[in-house]
């Protein structure tokens, strides 16, 4: 659908953060802006807007009252919402059609305001960090069928649809997602829901040591036992879990198993036995503990209230054991998710010397890390995201055709983009 | 066929043809340069042949070296090129012009490597998509998207097509199966987007490469997930008096939580056909049948069939047949991998549409197809993958009759339009190419093609990449050609195709 070439806002361009509730006004904002060619920050929630290297945006586009469920059809499995939407909203409708965002959005506000707060899902796609089924139903990219947006020049553009199936013309849905609102404000997003498994339970193996429980998360992981995550959390984070049926509090691995009732356990009874686990070794969470355990994962609970600095380092599953036995500091703090892909590291402190080290060492294994939260000092002067130079001369062509005048976040992600 | 347009011939390129041979003889070993027109003919189409053109020159790389200094001769030359993969494409996707390049990537046909630890496999682009799975096959693992032309049709093209297949459901279609590919851009630069990593740095380029249909780049190396081959498979084979109760009995599958590995729906007139031709044993009362399967493990899979033989009762089945075997499993699917060689004893001609729809509109969109059947008077036949709302109608006619072909033409274009009016899309697997080209107006408004089209020119300055693809050249919703069989015979015709 066109947009209106002559509609009236009330808008002030006087002032300095805009909260447009209408499609029709975030098109004159960015028209207006970039006529003259006024950088833009784009916000939501503000449950990840620390993340992204510092960046000075004369007016800031705030989403949060660009909201509401546009369109849901539990039985085409999908839903259709304006990008302010909060997640819980989303979420809440869901569940009462027994539904789901299967990619499980982390909840950042544990980490930065000690409380939840998971954003909207406007700032989920542009972030695009899924949680731990990553490795068995795909990232936030993966759920997005289709969007509208308004492009750097104030056009509304979109892609994709309300069907899985679609492969008309380029999938701008990818390339936007992860994009960190660089190229296109996201003004409608249709994503795809899936149905909440029936139940779901947790292999818990009492276990210390990194190598063992990638091991164990290996073999889970290539079993035909299904798992639908995969973390371990060393044993100082043991004892963040107190739980009715967890029989101790050191060092874990966890596996998830969802679907049917008597197939999950049939499957983590046979797990169990092709991990030649014997029974005090391990314990088995019930779907109420369960689901605590795995929202406390994705929440990033275990970091709540800590000072350190947390990086997102994803490196290939053969190579998790070699990273963190190189970047292994007196200060390190750290746990695995994905099932041995992502490790969540901490450290208490973080200057040029030790990033520079932890850029090789990922680089090097074949992975990237990304600096989620980072002393204010420091913050300045740090890479928040690795690039290579080829990935970073097409990322400039790609941002030039979205956004010519890189008014969108400049310098969210890397300088000149 | 109608005539179809193509970017402007530039007669410079083809007065030069002896001397642009020559160079890129001096690029690559001369004996994997082919421009005699002998030599040319096998290349001059795709898997849509209602459309033929021979190209200037046919190369066959064997490095990425060689295709990044290939690329980069032809930019600086402004010599248009023209990716092939196996040439098993349904939309027209490799269809040479008369003044470019053709790039076959034939010779790039090894798997690399086979990593179990990290479950994937790096292959080159022309390794078939079947050869994946039989790789990994003995360790218990397969590469899950399956589109029926898997036996002959190259990992490179599901790439670049972003291929479905009976299973993408469940496990999803190239795009959500892919961790990296090895690119080279028109102006020869080499680059990797993603590995063996689940995500990678900065913009997804691997995304936005996928389904690109050979405008951004040329495709070298292919690193695909591999999944751990489920413990059983079962499937139910049941029949509906009604379009309208097979479409409620599908929407209440998904509804209650289960989501199959495939769900298909055949018509009464394909089911007939099936019937007549491979003596399948389906239901002949029925007016739709439908095949659903479940995988997964023995309980899980139990316990899937049983909801949805109860969902099935309860939107009154006429019959129902649940595998007891995998031999009968197998048998249930065989009528249905033959309905499209049903079709093509039924009529001198067929041709396939692949359009998407939301699951809940099938009956509204099967009673308009059966309205446009009587007014175009053309018989039509329907194969559904219903479990993802792609909508593949047969319509049979004549080519030897100009009208008949016409009308074929008209109605297969009044299809897609009204999956699009219903919420649905132009192509759910097939690709655009050149075959839905004109129709993507109807998809698109202007805006929404320049921003493609921008993307294309940022990395292509002068469109010399698989130009007249995808996007429309004339600004107009023209009504050209569909996958178009003849006399039962498609260019290859021992690929399955359902």
């Amino acid at each position: 659908m066109e947009e209106k070439q002559n509609f009236q806002t009330s808008l002030d361009f006087n002032q300095n953060i805009f909260k447009p509730s209408t499609r029709e006004e975030i098109v004159e904002i960015v028209k207006n802006c970039y006529k003259k060619s006024i950088p833009l920050e784009i916000s939501g929630l503000q449950s990840k807007n620390k993340i992204g290297r510092n960046f000075q945006a004369e007016k800031t586009l705030d989403l949060s009252n660009y909201k509401g469920i546009i369109d849901y059809k539990p039985e085409e499995l999908y839903i259709k919402v304006k990008a302010g939407t909060p997640i819980s909203e989303i979420e809440e409708a869901l569940k009462k059609n027994n539904q789901q965002l299967a990619f499980e959005p982390n909840d950042f506000g544990y980490l930065f305001s000690g409380e939840s707060n998971s954003g909207s899902i406007g700032g989920v796609v542009a972030c695009n960090f899924a949680g731990s089924r990553r490795f068995k139903v795909g990232s936030v990219r993966d759920h997005l069928l289709g969007f509208q947006g308004v492009n750097g020049k104030g056009e509304t553009i979109k892609s994709g649809g309300t069907v899985v199936k679609n492969v008309t013309g380029y999938d701008l849905c990818k390339i936007l997602s992860g994009s960190f609102g660089t190229l296109t404000v996201l003004t409608e997003i249709s994503i795809k829901v899936l149905p909440k498994p029936e139940t779901s339970k947790t292999l818990i193996i009492k276990n210390p040591h990194v190598k063992k429980a990638l091991d164990y998360l290996g073999q889970s992981l290539s079993s035909s036992t299904d798992p639908s995550g995969g973390v371990f959390y060393p044993d100082y984070f043991g004892k963040n879990f107190i739980l009715n049926d967890l029989t101790h509090d050191g060092g874990l691995t966890g596996i998830r198993i969802e679907g049917p009732m008597n197939s999950v356990d049939q499957r983590i009874n046979r797990l169990s036995k092709e991990l030649a686990l014997i029974d005090n070794e391990f314990s088995v969470l019930d779907s109420v503990q369960t689901e605590i355990f795995w929202n406390k994962t994705k929440n990033l609970e275990v970091f709540k209230n800590s000072k350190s600095n947390l990086i997102r380092v994803v490196v290939p599953i053969s190579e998790t054991l070699q990273v963190i036995q190189k970047l292994k500091k007196d200060d390190l703090n750290y746990f695995i998710d994905w099932g041995g892909s992502l490790i969540w590291m901490a450290f208490d402190h973080l200057n040029s010397k030790i990033l520079s080290e932890i850029k090789e060492i990922t680089k090097k294994h074949q992975g990237y890390y990304t600096l989620i939260k980072i002393e204010d000092d420091f913050k300045a002067s740090a890479d928040i995201f690795t690039i290579d130079p080829i990935k970073y001369k097409i990322s400039e062509k790609i941002k030039k055709s979205f956004d010519p005048k890189r008014i969108f976040n400049p310098g969210k992600m890397y300088t000149g983009i | 066929m109608s005539s179809l347009q193509m970017p402007k011939v530039d007669s410079s390129i083809l007065s030069n043809k002896d001397k642009i041979v020559s160079d890129i003889g001096r690029i690559i070993n001369p004996k994997n340069v082919l421009s005699h027109p002998d030599e040319l003919r096998p290349f001059e189409t795709d898997g849509l042949t209602a459309y033929r053109q021979m190209p200037l020159v046919v190369v066959m790389p064997e490095t990425v070296e060689e295709v990044s200094n290939i690329l980069k001769y032809c930019n600086d030359s402004k010599v248009k090129v023209v990716p092939r993969g196996a040439g098993t494409g349904l939309s027209g996707g490799s269809l040479p012009l008369e003044d470019c390049v053709l790039m076959a990537m034939g010779k790039f046909n090894k798997i690399l490597e086979i990593d179990y630890e990290n479950r994937c496999v790096v292959t080159q682009p022309c390794v078939t998509n079947l050869a994946i799975t039989h790789a990994v096959q003995d360790k218990g693992f397969y590469y899950a998207p399956d589109p029926s032309s898997q036996i002959a049709c190259s990992i490179g093209g599901n790439v670049a097509e972003n291929s479905g297949g009976v299973h993408s459901l469940k496990y999803g279609a190239t795009t959500n199966n892919l961790l990296g590919i090895e690119v080279v851009l028109m102006d020869g630069t080499i680059t990797k987007f993603g590995g063996k990593a689940m995500d990678s740095e900065g913009y997804d380029f691997l995304g936005l490469m996928t389904g690109s249909e050979g405008l951004l780049g040329v495709i070298t190396e292919v690193t695909v997930k591999i999944l751990k081959s489920p413990e059983i498979v079962k499937a139910a084979l049941i029949g509906f008096p009604t379009i309208e109760d097979a479409g409620n009995c599908v929407a209440e599958i998904i509804a209650e939580g289960c989501i199959p590995a495939g769900m298909e729906i055949m018509d009464k007139a394909l089911t007939k056909a099936t019937n007549d031709y491979s003596k399948a044993g389906y239901p002949t009362d029925a007016e739709a049948m439908m095949i659903v399967e479940f995988d997964g493990t023995e309980h899980e899979v139990e316990a899937y069939i049983e909801k949805a033989k109860q969902i099935a009762e309860k939107n009154n089945s006429s019959s129902l047949k649940v595998s007891k075997s995998n031999e009968e499993r197998l048998k249930f699917w065989a009528g249905r991998k033959a309905a499209f060689p049903a079709c093509g004893v039924l009529a001198p001609d067929y041709m396939c549409m692949d359009g998407s729809i939301p699951r809940g509109k099938l009956a509204e969109v099967l009673r308009e197809i059966t309205r446009l059947s009587k007014k175009y008077d053309l018989p039509v036949a329907n194969a559904f993958h219903a479990g993802d709302g792609n909508l593949h109608p047969l319509i049979m006619f004549d080519a030897n009759d100009k009208n008949s072909l016409k009308k074929c033409e008209d109605f297969g274009a009044d299809i897609l339009k009204y999956c699009v009016k219903v919420g649905g899309a132009l192509t759910g697997e097939h690709g655009v190419g050149i075959e839905k080209r004109e129709l993507m107006c109807e998809a698109f408004n202007d805006k929404d093609i320049q921003q493609q089209l921008t993307i294309k020119v940022a990395l292509d300055p002068n469109s010399l990449l698989n130009p007249g693809k995808v996007y429309p050249i004339l600004r107009k919703c023209a009504e050209e050609g569909r996958v178009h069989v003849h006399g039962g015979k498609t260019k290859f015709p021992d690929i399955p195709r359902f």
